[in-house]
């Protein structure tokens, strides 16, 4: 399983952090975690701040004895599915393939 | 009293009869993953070899404590609506795990934390402080498990005051299950290390999912199925009427004085991102990810987890307010004022209702109370192993012997370790078993969301961290955590407090986080920045490359 590293090492990863594939796989990867994390952070502290602070809109009964904080809560674990879901798919497309031919290259101890 | 005398024998018949089954189970499995532990990768990591549902189903064994079993359910049995804020919380900061940490941490580590946050810095300080860091969070996290499992003894075993059983009264009883649960994990950790550890959780995983399951069904069909109809029985049976369905009854509670109003919300705010940002800052959870073989399957460790865990907190909702619509908020009260005992009221009266009068209620009481020493057990097996991996793969063999040492030495170390610090924790258990250390999970959270998390995600996505922003990041998240919970109303000056009878409180909040944690942001990056010393930018090369691909990975 313990693969070493090429006895060029350092050098060979200082070239592919700065190849363009490897800047696209950067920028695919950083692209979407940072934006969903913020989406997903703002969603939750949302839903905090009205548990704070909004308990009347909160307390307001949908149906029977639901009532909006339930929903709120049940919403919050269908966008953690959701961006699980979305996560896999997004990386299974376009972070892993890019991902193993880089590994390929850098492990083959060769640069461009 | 949960329990009539007859059928408090019956039901500790049953339920000792179920622990020592799962122990021996446990025991045997602890045995064979003994003999499958050869090398150091097999006992830190499990030789990398499960699979991702395997490790999703440890990863729920290991975060699933009796705090979010017990615990939540009896919030919400008590106080309604606030117990599932809880429930979010701890699902929700699994998205930080899966998108930020996770799969990166697996291909740039090998078996701790501070691999990752030492590879590009000067070994020995990042480490040291690494590992000052896990040992703080993990005793904290293992005392409040301790202490609990031994406040829940004579309340399972129904245990009263005045009588005894097999010679032993509830103070006795009590610190019996401190030094079993400690000794247990000691051998499940120093023999079986990562592998026997692993199986144990993902045992304990099955058996709570189930259990969780059949009450779930069995309250739900008590509704015909009618969610409306539980939550209206639940606010009816609960004594708190519409308020119980709706915010505020626990946490963020409004009060005449306007002052300490603010105070409460703000201590709410707190709590929540405590939750959410703790969890990647585990190091009981960040080191499971290390037993998968390649970062695809740390990814799907994760899925399953959040799958797992989902799944776990929804079916708590149907706990917590099926023990306040069928057992009733006056009864959970009577027998523990913190609610941890409502599951088990809940299953002995569905057993009753289901499976056949008192028999059955002592059978399926017998069976929760089983899943929760089962619970408990596996998490603090996780734990032990993550303080004293830390304690010889980070300090023993990177700062004392600085790397030259070998791993078979470190595998001894580690072992030894594992013995002291679940020594420690018996003994401390045993002196703090009258005292009020819930918090102390509280804190483990504010501390790992305060002081690892920044560390690990500078480490990770910021090119200039260096060694000084690791160090600072650290200890000013640790000790600001530590020192604001110090002087908070949870340690002196309130009558919940760990001492009561003592003031030298000053800071208003329970919850440290809202302070600790952008401080914690914060001295990683005037360290960093104050700090003369040049990111090394080869090593920051060969880190991201091996992070975003797997090359080189252990």
């Amino acid at each position: 399983m313990t693969t070493e590293a090429p006895p060029t090492a350092s050098e060979s990863y200082a070239d592919v952090q700065r190849s363009p594939e490897f800047v696209g796989l950067r920028k695919a990867l950083r692209g979407f975690v940072f934006p969903m994390t913020v989406a997903f952070f703002v969603w939750y502290a949302l839903y905090v701040i009205l548990s704070a602070y909004a308990r009347d809109f909160m307390s307001t009964k949908i149906v029977g004895h639901i009532n909006v904080a339930l929903v709120f809560g049940l919403l919050q674990f269908v966008s953690t599915f959701l961006i699980a879901w979305l996560y896999e798919r997004y990386s299974a497309r376009r972070l892993d393939p890019t991902a193993a031919e880089l590994r390929e290259r850098v492990e083959s101890g060769g640069t461009r | 009293m949960i329990l009539a005398a007859a059928s408090a024998s019956t039901t500790r018949n049953f339920t000792i009869t179920l622990f020592v089954i799962f122990v021996a189970i446990t025991l045997g499995i602890t045995v064979w993953a003994s003999r499958q532990t050869r090398n150091a990768t097999d006992f830190y990591a499990g030789g990398r070899s499960f699979s991702g549902f395997q490790n999703g189903m440890a990863i729920g064994g290991d975060y699933m404590s009796a705090a979010s079993f017990l615990g939540i359910a009896g919030i919400i049995a008590l106080n309604g609506y606030d117990g599932f804020l809880y429930s979010i919380g701890f699902l929700v900061a699994w998205l930080v795990a899966l998108l930020l940490v996770a799969e990166l941490l697996r291909n740039s580590g090998k078996y701790t934390m501070a691999d990752v946050l030492a590879f590009r810095m000067r070994q020995a300080p990042v480490r040291t402080a690494a590992a000052v860091s896990t040992v703080t969070v993990s005793v904290f996290y293992l005392l409040a498990q301790m202490v609990g499992a031994g406040a829940l003894v004579a309340l399972l075993l129904g245990i009263q005051p005045g009588t005894t059983f097999l010679g032993m009264d509830a103070n006795t009883a009590r610190i019996a299950t401190i030094v079993m649960i400690g000794a247990l994990m000691i051998i499940y950790v120093t023999v079986g290390g990562m592998k026997g550890t692993t199986y144990v959780q993902i045992v304990k995983a099955f058996m709570l999912m189930i259990g969780a399951l059949v009450m779930t069904v069995l309250v739900l069909a008590a509704y015909k199925f009618n969610l409306s109809s539980l939550l209206g029985d639940a606010a009816a049976k609960s004594g708190r009427g519409d308020a119980f369905l709706n915010p505020g009854l626990a946490y963020g509670r409004e009060v005449a004085d306007a002052t300490q109003t603010f105070y409460n919300k703000v201590d709410l705010l707190s709590l929540g991102i405590a939750l959410v940002l703790g969890t990647a800052g585990l190091p009981h959870i960040l080191i499971r990810f290390y037993t998968v073989p390649t970062a695809k399957a740390a990814r799907r460790s994760v899925l399953w987890a959040i799958g797992i865990i989902g799944s776990f907190y929804l079916m708590t909702l149907a706990l917590g307010f099926g023990a306040a619509a069928l057992v009733g908020g006056g009864p959970i009260r009577t027998q523990n004022p913190g609610g941890n005992t409502a599951a088990p009221q809940l299953a002995q009266a569905l057993g009753e209702r289901y499976f056949g009068g008192d028999i059955g209620g002592a059978f399926f009481l017998a069976v929760i109370a089983a899943v929760a020493f089962a619970t408990i057990l596996a998490v603090v097996a996780g734990l032990t192993l993550a303080s004293s991996s830390s304690m010889a793969h980070d300090f023993y063999a990177n700062v004392v012997k600085k790397g030259e040492t070998s791993e078979r030495q470190e595998v001894v170390v580690a072992r030894i370790s594992a013995l002291v610090i679940g020594a420690v924790s018996i003994v401390l258990g045993i002196v703090a078993r009258n005292i009020n250390v819930a918090f102390l999970v509280a804190l483990a959270f504010a501390v790992a969301a305060s002081g690892n998390l920044p560390a690990i995600l500078y480490s990770l996505f910021w090119k200039r961290f260096n060694t000084a922003g690791a160090v600072w990041a650290i200890y000013g998240g640790l000790i600001s955590a530590v020192v604001l919970v110090f002087f908070s109303p949870v340690v002196s000056g309130s009558a919940t407090a760990m001492f009561p009878n003592s003031d030298w409180q000053w800071f208003p909040l329970s919850n440290p986080g809202i302070i600790s944690i952008p401080l914690g942001f914060l001295c990683g990056w005037l360290g960093t920045i104050l700090s003369r010393e040049r990111a090394n930018e080869e090593k920051y090369a060969e880190l991201e490359v091996r992070a975003l691909t797997g090359a080189g990975a252990h």
